[in-house]
């Protein structure tokens, strides 16, 4: 009687605690959410989206800081993912476990705990100094392509490793070579893990401040090439909060960024779940 | 006849293990060659040395070689790629892949390098209806593979194997998960397959080797113990092994 009434009342206080834990979870999530939104909706509208910002950014809208946003983050996927899935793929159907695999994959780990700022103070003094790249996109889109290359091998090593052997055996004993192989038995069943890390990879991208500030500098010109220097929403919003240029304007950058991130989450599901559906109809 | 292939003391090794000793084997074309015996005895290997998947997992090795028509299978110089189209291979589960039954059956041939959507097409009509398997699926080409059942699963790797058509075929317990009635009808296809193929068999039990096959080899921890014409091997064995095997008394 007495063993049953302790297991009772173990019962009750784990399931309030996970309770507490996943409520107290929602509760700042909704917080943060409805302090921008509120703060930042009213602010939002068609202009705010399509028009530049002016005097700084205390008037206009915050077209080029999307355009930034949006350009830095094609140029760290367009360096990051075909690098990073080459690697992934020699990691695990290229050498088997060796020194040079674990130097390899020891490199990666050590990669993914460097903070930002010193990637970028890497991309600084190498992209923007030594490779006279100066504050541009392609400077900011590598220094993050570097920063993200750890996330993308390791995902996808991940996803490839949970391909059955068997496909691969199919594959050979069907006259494929190992090319053939990996890009028609392994990556196909392997890609929505892939694209996991890619997601991955968008958010931190879209998040990053003080590393585009070094590399990508903080420019309201329209850009018009890959060298031109541009600012994204994150910096935009750090900029107009810091030096208090207008925090209303700051807000709405916010709401923005907010939307945009869901936007890109929903799509990239969508998108996923199609791949997956339109795969096992 | 001529010997479609041939084995000549033939030994492979696993990381620790050894898993065929010394195996001396000689297959005839246009005939089917059981290989039988209990389980771990080396069944599963021999059919993979013969299409070098075996060798490809890290840390085995062998000696001796195989020939087939008198190549050298183990010669540095053999395309793998061609090798393998030769000798086609259905393994003992069933292993469609995650994409349509259509693109299943096509995948060997546009390994290949076969494009034309017509000549696919007539490929994968052709392999279906040698497996078997057509009437069933005619209607459900491009959905997934992994929705048909186990015995249409097995059919369709048959069937897979069939569209490369190969020379050899061989066959790793290809009704294990089947039902009497589709069990029945794949020993109808392998008799008939026969003139076109040489067929390498694991039955699934002995009583389908002595059903289908036309010479059987019995294999017992990586040794050949004995091989011979069905016949004999199912009723008067020489070896005091096969004998307490096919009658039962392990195994």
């Amino acid at each position: 009687m007495r063993v049953s009434r302790t297991r009772y009342l173990t019962q009750i206080i784990a399931k309030v605690f996970i309770w507490t834990a996943a409520l107290s979870t929602i509760a700042v999530m909704i917080l943060i959410l409805f302090q921008i939104l509120s703060e930042g909706l009213p602010i939002l509208s068609l202009q705010f989206f399509l028009e530049s910002p002016r005097s700084m950014g205390r008037e206009g809208g915050i077209l080029t800081t999307i355009i930034g946003t949006f350009a830095l983050i094609l140029v760290a996927i367009f360096f990051s993912v075909p690098l990073g899935v080459g690697t992934a793929i020699f990691l695990i159907e290229y050498t088997r476990e060796s020194r040079v695999s674990r130097v390899i994959r020891f490199g990666t780990d050590c990669l993914a705990g460097v903070p930002s700022i010193i990637f970028g103070l890497f991309g600084f003094a190498f992209f923007v100094i030594f490779l006279n790249m100066g504050w541009s996109i392609l400077s900011g889109g590598l220094t993050l392509a570097a920063m993200n290359l750890p996330v993308i091998i390791s995902t996808t090593e991940e996803a490839i490793k949970t391909i059955p052997y068997s496909y691969r055996e199919v594959s050979y004993s069907l006259g494929g070579t190992k090319w053939q192989t990996v890009t028609r038995a392994v990556l196909p069943s392997a890609l929505p893990g892939i694209f996991t890390g890619i997601i991955l990879e968008v958010g931190r991208s879209i998040g990053e401040t003080a590393a585009v500030i070094l590399t990508a500098g903080s420019s309201l010109v329209m850009p018009n090439s890959l060298f031109s220097p541009i600012r994204t929403m994150s910096v935009h919003f750090y900029i107009l909060a810091r030096e208090g240029i207008s925090m209303d304007m700051a807000y709405g950058t916010g709401a923005a960024l907010i939307l945009l991130v869901l936007m890109i989450n929903t799509t990239a599901h969508w998108l996923l779940n199609r791949y997956i559906r339109h795969r096992a109809r | 006849m001529s010997d479609k292939i041939a084995i000549k003391d033939f030994s492979f090794h696993y990381d620790s293990s050894q898993a065929l000793r010394n195996i001396n084997l000689h297959i005839k074309s246009n005939q089917i060659f059981s290989i039988f015996g209990p389980a771990r005895g080396g069944k599963t290997t021999m059919l993979k040395s013969l299409n070098r998947l075996a060798d490809l997992i890290f840390g085995t090795k062998h000696t001796g070689t195989i020939f087939l028509d008198g190549m050298d299978i183990y010669d540095p110089k053999v395309d793998l790629t061609h090798l393998r189209r030769r000798i086609g291979m259905v393994f003992d589960l069933p292993t469609p892949l995650p994409i349509s039954t259509f693109d299943n059956v096509a995948y060997g041939p546009r390994l290949s390098g076969i494009k034309q959507k017509k000549r696919l097409a007539e490929i994968v009509e052709k392999a279906l209806r040698a497996a078997v398997l057509w009437d069933e699926v005619k209607d459900r080409l491009h959905t997934s593979a992994l929705r048909l059942s186990g015995g249409q699963q097995q059919r369709l790797c048959l069937a897979r194997t069939l569209a490369l058509e190969p020379e050899v075929l061989m066959l790793d317990e290809p009704c294990s998960g089947l039902d009497p009635i589709s069990t029945a009808s794949i020993e109808e296809t392998l008799v008939q397959l026969k003139k076109d193929y040489t067929i390498i068999l694991v039955p699934h039990n002995i009583q389908q080797a002595s059903r289908v096959a036309d010479r059987a080899g019995f294999f017992l921890n990586g040794d050949l113990v004995e091989e011979g014409p069905v016949y004999q091997i199912f009723t008067k064995p020489l070896d005091k092994r096969t004998e307490d095997y096919v009658t039962g008394r392990f195994g």
